[in-house]
């Protein structure tokens, strides 16, 4: 049973290859992507999660216990970041696609080929 | 000595909030501040290539923040680095230079001037870093703002292409997270160095499974950001809509350094790489090459064709760096900075036709060697570069990939290599008899050479082209192209080096 979140984890990761393979509109792709960047950060979080251990912070009151790992969490947090930056890229560019084609359909989009 | 390290990321990154900054009130700013972080960061890289020769180990460090090695980030230049920030510095300072009067016509010059100098930043940062994630953090800067920047403008061509271009890199980035993650989970520590000594010390029995798992995710994570066969599709889409100064930048240095320079010093100097997937990259490198100069051939848009050649000048580099032996690395090695250098300069003389005669279409350009004698000059040399012919640059890396093809005894690879010369050669006699001697239906009249500032960088990666066959000289040799080999040739021994010096 203890692999169950990372099986889970891989689920998350193909549903959002599944949305940016196979959908056709740009919108569910930033989505898929998005999920992409969601289950990568929930598998950073799980590399440094260890069972019945308390949070990364060393008080002077507090009693030494196991404690999770706390740099997969700084991680995840500039791999929000750059999700983030990725995101509202995208998201700009598709809403100028947008005024440019006046429609969300990629297949529609082809302007440039060869 | 060493504090200069940082300085690679530090300037244009200040550069680029200068610019944000103040660059909306004067052009003339943003011009000459752009112009000088570029001469900056190039200045220093010479000076750190003459240090490096000069320390004990070949080899220099700095410690940002104070913190020692595997918990804080370590900063580490050596050869092969020095060689990735000369090219970069200096292909970035003449499209620099070239981009003061081509970008002209756009508005909003300065956001330009900021998005090129967060991009050089970028590159620095993952050429100068040695902690694994950092180096994530960097190619992603990079990539971000060159997303961007292929945006820039109004038509509709570089919006597709930049989402393209947009996805492909978000689902690669992603994958080098993933195998950035397993690292960590594997090995606990994000440091390059601490990472291959842990690894060569580990005893496990799924070791070797591991390693060839990881690596096979790094060559597809960085394989999309070098636009290697299988995964090429975005590139020549990027590269035709981009300004021209930035198809160079991208074409030159930016996807040698996110895609081949991350994905070698990885592969040889922290896991070693093993027979079968050095053999991946070759067949990789085939591919590139074949399939990117016959894609090639069909072209009449001159930066697409340009930007197919980009595909298999790649397979050139990767086949002569898979082949691992030293005459072949030195090939793929010399190679990089040359196509760095003549690939630069074919995107320059196309930004300079465009900009002219407002056409990228071969067959409608024509007669430009009397009216534009300096660009036709310029893309002359360029085009006999990069098809291989004596005495100039490319004609050397080549020789020496299909000598070190057939001293490897990979015959078929040489055979390849030899056939996709003459194609190249084929193709740019293309280039220049319908783009630059031919006559054209369509008259042109009122042409005139373009300004000095975009005739300057042209000139000067011309002389590069001529002159850069004599690094292969051996007096000059032993200081510079051999230590860059050496570098990848001790594989991992690099991290030993690197520990010794925290």
């Amino acid at each position: 049973m203890s692999h169950l979140p990372y099986i889970l984890c891989l689920i998350l990761f193909l549903i959002g290859l599944y949305a940016v393979l196979v959908k056709k509109n740009l919108i569910k792709i930033i989505i898929g992507l998005g999920i992409i960047d969601y289950s990568l950060n929930l598998f950073l979080v799980l590399i440094g999660y260890k069972k019945q251990s308390i949070f990364p912070i060393l008080s002077k009151d507090t009693q030494i216990q196991p404690m999770v790992d706390p740099l997969p969490q700084a991680l995840v947090l500039t791999a929000i970041v750059i999700g983030l930056a990725v995101t509202m890229l995208m998201v700009a560019i598709a809403i100028r696609l947008y005024e440019k084609y006046e429609t969300f359909d990629i297949t529609q989009i082809r302007k440039l080929k060869g | 000595m060493n504090n200069i390290i940082p300085l690679f990321v530090i300037i244009p990154l200040a550069g680029a909030f200068l610019n944000s900054l103040l660059g909306r009130f004067s052009k003339l700013f943003s011009d000459i501040l752009s112009n000088i972080v570029c001469i900056l960061t190039t200045f220093f890289s010479f000076v750190i290539l003459f240090n490096l020769n000069l320390s004990p180990n070949n080899i220099l460090t700095y410690r940002v923040g104070g913190w020692v090695a595997p918990i804080g980030i370590m900063l580490v230049v050596d050869h092969l680095s020095v060689l990735m920030l000369l090219t970069v510095n200096l292909v970035a300072l003449c499209c620099c230079i070239y981009s003061i009067s081509y970008m002209e016509k756009y508005t909003d010059k300065w956001k330009y001037y900021a998005l090129f100098m967060i991009m050089l930043a970028g590159m620095n940062g993952v050429i100068i870093t040695s902690d694994i994630f950092n180096m994530y953090v960097f190619l992603e800067i990079a990539a971000i703002a060159s997303y961007a920047l292929v945006a820039f403008g109004d038509e509709s061509e570089k919006l597709e292409a930049s989402f393209k271009y947009l996805v492909l890199g978000s689902v690669a980035s992603a994958i080098i997270l993933l195998s950035i993650a397993l690292i960590y989970s594997y090995v606990s520590s994000l440091n390059l160095a601490d990472i291959s000594l842990t690894l060569s010390n580990m005893v496990d029995v799924n070791k070797v499974y591991f390693i060839k798992f990881i690596s096979l995710l790094l060559i597809v994570g960085f394989g999309v950001k070098s636009a290697l066969v299988p995964f090429h599709s975005w590139l020549p889409d990027a590269h035709q809509s981009a300004p021209a100064p930035i198809s160079a930048m991208s074409s030159g240095v930016l996807i040698k350094t996110l895609g081949i320079y991350a994905m070698v010093r990885i592969l040889f100097n922290i896991f070693g790489v093993g027979q079968k997937i050095l053999s991946i990259i070759v067949i990789l490198g085939l591919l590139s090459m074949f399939v990117g100069v016959i894609l090639a051939l069909y072209q009449w848009d001159y930066k697409r064709l340009l930007a197919y050649h980009s595909i298999s000048q790649f397979g050139y580099i990767i086949l002569g760096i898979g082949l691992a032996t030293p005459l072949g690395i030195l090939g793929g090695l010399f190679h990089l900075i040359n196509h760095s250098v003549f690939k630069s300069l074919l995107f320059l003389t196309s930004g300079a036709t465009e900009s002219t005669l407002g056409t990228r279409d071969l067959r409608r350009m024509g007669e430009l060697n009397k009216k534009m004698p300096l660009t036709t000059f310029s893309a002359l040399i360029g085009s006999m570069s990069i098809s291989g012919i004596p005495p100039f640059n490319g004609f050397w890396s080549k020789l020496i990939i299909i000598v070190a093809c057939i001293q490897a005894k990979q015959y078929f690879a040489g055979f390849i290599a030899t056939i996709v010369s003459f194609l190249t050669l084929s193709s740019f006699t293309k280039v220049l008899k319908y783009g630059f001697y031919g006559k054209s239906e369509v008259n042109y009249e009122n042409i005139k050479e373009v300004p000095g500032a975009m005739v300057v960088p042209m000139i000067i990666l011309s002389l590069c082209c001529i002159f850069m066959g004599l690094l292969l000289l051996p007096h000059i040799r032993q200081y510079f192209l051999d230590n860059v080999v050496n570098v990848l040739q001790q594989g991992t021994i690099y991290a030993t080096k690197v520990f010794e010096l925290r």
